[in-house]
C-alpha cells in the first residue's frame, strides 16, 4: 500500500468536534481513489493528514508503512507528487522553471540540475502535452494549461503516487475530462497510485477504481462506484433529492428540482 | 557572458571609487600605491583611506542587497528590505545602546546589533502573521516601518543623552556612512558577514520554493522551518554587521533585487550572487556621490540611497496595488 489510513481522527485546535472521524482507507499502486463529499465534509483535512501536514489525534496515516507526519519532507516529495488546490507565487515564473521545482527533492544542496533532471522535466512536459508552453510565463496560461503544467511538475518528482485536490475547479467540460483522462492514463501507464479530491461526483464515478464518500467527517461509504453511489447514500450525504441512473453500468447522479417527480 | 560583464563593471566601479576624492590621483599611481610603491602620502591615502572605504562600501552594499532578496522570498513580498522591515533600526539601536553604555569594542559591536535586528524581525514577522495563517503584506510593511521608527527614536534619545565620545558620529548611525572605514572595520565586517552570506547562498534553491508559499514549499520537499530559521539568523547577522560598520543605509535591499529580477529573473541561485555584485557597485557609487556632491562637505550615504530608493519604492507600491 502507498497510503493507508486507519481510524483517522482529527480536530482543529479549540474546535469541539472532529472534522475527520474514524476514517480508514487505502491507496495502492495502479489504483485511482477518488474522495467526494459536500463542502465541509472533511475532504481537505483528510488530505492534509495523509500528506503529513498535520498530525492525527487518533488513528494512523501511513505512507509506505510509516506515519506520514514523521517523514522528512524531502523523502516525502520523492514519493508523492501533489497538485494542491491553490497556489499564488509572488514572483513570475516560466513553465520550465516551475516544472524544475519538481526536481528540488532530488537535487543536492549545492549542485545545479544535471542532465537527469533536465530529462525528467522534458519528459514530464511532453507527457502532459505542454512542451510548447515551456518558455511561457505561468501567469499567462489558461486554467487547463496551468493545471497540466502542475501535473507535469508533480510528475517531474518521479513519485510513486499523485495527490490532487480539486484538480478541475473552474475548468470547462473539455478540460475537466482532459485532466481526469491524463491522471488515469498516468496511473495505468506508470503504475502510480492516485488520490483525487473532487466535487464532481459524476466524473468521479467514471474514473475512480475506489470511491470514498465523505459525510460530516466520516467515510460514509467506500468501494466501487457502482456499489457506493446508491440513492440512499447520495441523498443522505448531499442532503438533496437525487435520481441515480446507470450509464453503461456506471451510476450517474441527477439532482431533482424542487417539486420534480422521480421518473 | 553576463557574469563577465558584471565582473568587469564591478572592477571599474571599485577603481573609480578609489580614484575619486579630494586629492587627484591617477590610475597609474593607484596601482603603484596598492603595490606599495610611490610616495608615502599617496600610498596612505590609497591603501588605508580610499581602498578600504571602497571595499567596505562594496561589501556592505552587496550584503544588504542579498539580505533584501532573501527577505523578499521569506515574506513573499517584493517590497521587503532590511530597512523597511525594521531590521536595520533594531541593529542600530542595539549598537547605539551598547556604545553609549560603554559596553563593547569594534569586534563585539555587530553582536549587540545582531540582538537588535533579530528581535526586530521576529516582532515584525509575528505581527504580520494574522490569525496564525498567512502573512498580511500590509501589516508586515506597517509593522516594519513602525518598529524602525521606534528604534530610530530610541536611538535619538540615547545619542542625545549619552556622554560617550563614540556616539558623536550620530549621523553615521542614523543615516549611514563609510567615514569610519579601515582595515579593522573591513575585517570585522568580513568576520561576521561571510558565514551568513554562505548560508543564504546555500539555501538559494529553497528560497525559490518558499516564494511559492510555505505549504507548496513543504510539499515540494523543502524543510521550511529550517530554511526560515536560517533566514532569520542570516538576515539579522548581515544587517547587524552592515549597521555596525556603516550605520543604517536603506533601500539597497529593495532596489537591487528588483532591478535584477526584471532582467535576470527570479531564480535565487542566480539572483543572490548577482544582487551581491550589483549592490556592491551601487553603494560604491552612492558613496562616491555622497563624498563629491557637496565637497568638501560629505552627505550621509543613506541620504543618497534614499533619494534613489524612495521613487523606486513608490513605483513598486503602485504596481503592487494593481
Amino acid at each position: 500500500m502507498i497510503f493507508s489510513a486507519d481510524g483517522l481522527g482529527y480536530a482543529y485546535p479549540r474546535a469541539a468536534e472532529e472534522v475527520v472521524r474514524d476514517v480508514s482507507l487505502n491507496v495502492g499502486a495502479g489504483q485511482v481513489v477518488v474522495v467526494v463529499g459536500p463542502n465541509g465534509s472533511g475532504k481537505t483535512t483528510l488530505l492534509r493528514l495523509l500528506l503529513g501536514l498535520v498530525r492525527p489525534d487518533r488513528g494512523v496515516a501511513l505512507l509506505q508503512g510509516r506515519p506520514a507526519h514523521t517523514w522528512r519532507r524531502k523523502d516525502f516529495a520523492r514519493t508523492v507528487g501533489v497538485v494542491a488546490q491553490r497556489e499564488e507565487p509572488v514572483f513570475p515564473l516560466r513553465v520550465h522553471e516551475a516544472v524544475m521545482h519538481g526536481r528540488y527533492a532530488r537535487l543536492g544542496a549545492l549542485r545545479g540540475p544535471g542532465s537527469a533532471d533536465h530529462a525528467a522535466v522534458h519528459g514530464a512536459l511532453a507527457r502532459c502535452d505542454v512542451t510548447h508552453l515551456a518558455t511561457r510565463w505561468m501567469s499567462t496560461l489558461s486554467g487547463g494549461e496551468w493545471q497540466r503544467v502542475r501535473v507535469a511538475r508533480a510528475l517531474a518528482q518521479a513519485p510513486a503516487a499523485l495527490v490532487l485536490d480539486e484538480p478541475t475547479a473552474n475548468l470547462d467540460v473539455r478540460h475537466e475530462m482532459d485532466v481526469f483522462e491524463l491522471i488515469v492514463s498516468l496511473v495505468r501507464e506508470q503504475g502510480l497510485g492516485a488520490l483525487v479530491v473532487t466535487h464532481h461526483v459524476n466524473l468521479a464515478a467514471r474514473f475512480a477504481d475506489v470511491l470514498v464518500v465523505m459525510h460530516r467527517g466520516r467515510a460514509r461509504a467506500i468501494g466501487a462506484p457502482g456499489d457506493v453511489l446508491t440513492r440512499e447514500v447520495v441523498e443522505e450525504v448531499f442532503e438533496w433529492p437525487m435520481e441515480v441512473h446507470a450509464w453503461r453500468g456506471i451510476p450517474q447522479l441527477t439532482p431533482l428540482r424542487i417539486g420534480e417527480e422521480r421518473t | 557572458m553576463r557574469w563577465w560583464v558584471l565582473g568587469v563593471v564591478c572592477l571599474l566601479v571599485l577603481v573609480g571609487g578609489v580614484l575619486i576624492g579630494p586629492t587627484a590621483i591617477s590610475v597609474g599611481e593607484v596601482w603603484q600605491a596598492i603595490a606599495g610603491r610611490g610616495d608615502h602620502a599617496t600610498v596612505g591615502i590609497v591603501r588605508d583611506l580610499r581602498l578600504t572605504r571602497a571595499l567596505l562600501a562594496f561589501a556592505v552594499g552587496g550584503s544588504l542587497a542579498v539580505t533584501g532578496a532573501a527577505l523578499q522570498a521569506l515574506v513573499r513580498n517584493p517590497l521587503a528590505d532590511p530597512y523597511l522591515l525594521g531590521l536595520s533600526g533594531g541593529a542600530g539601536l542595539g549598537a547605539v545602546v551598547a556604545v553609549s553604555l560603554g559596553l563593547t569594542g569594534a569586534w563585539a559591536l555587530p553582536m549587540t546589533a545582531f540582538v537588535g535586528s533579530l528581535l526586530a524581525i521576529v516582532v515584525v514577522y509575528r505581527l504580520a502573521i494574522v490569525a496564525g495563517q498567512a502573512i498580511d503584506p500590509r501589516v508586515l510593511l506597517l509593522g516594519g516601518v513602525v518598529v524602525g521608527a521606534f528604534a530610530a527614536s530610541l536611538m535619538g534619545a540615547f545619542i542625545a543623552l549619552s556622554p560617550a565620545a563614540e556616539v558623536r558620529g550620530a549621523m553615521l548611525w542614523l543615516l549611514g556612512g563609510f567615514s569610519g572605514a579601515s582595515w579593522t572595520t573591513l575585517a570585522v565586517f568580513a568576520l561576521y558577514a561571510v558565514t551568513p552570506l554562505a548560508l543564504l547562498f546555500a539555501v538559494g534553491r529553497s528560497l525559490d520554493l518558499l516564494a511559492l508559499g510555505e505549504e507548496p514549499a513543504r510539499l515540494l520537499g523543502a524543510d521550511v522551518e529550517r530554511v526560515k530559521r536560517t533566514l532569520y539568523v542570516a538576515a539579522s547577522l548581515l544587517t547587524a554587521a552592515a549597521v555596525a560598520v556603516a550605520g543604517i543605509i536603506g533601500f539597497v535591499g529593495l532596489v537591487v533585487p528588483h532591478a535584477i529580477r526584471l532582467t535576470w529573473g527570479h531564480t535565487h541561485r542566480r539572483l543572490l550572487p548577482a544582487a551581491f555584485l550589483v549592490g556592491g557597485c551601487l553603494l560604491v557609487v552612492a558613496d562616491a556621490l555622497a563624498r563629491t556632491a557637496f565637497a568638501p562637505l560629505e552627505l550621509p550615504v543613506g541620504v543618497v540611497t534614499a533619494v534613489i530608493g524612495v521613487p523606486v519604492f513608490v513605483t513598486l507600491l503602485r504596481g503592487w496595488q494593481e
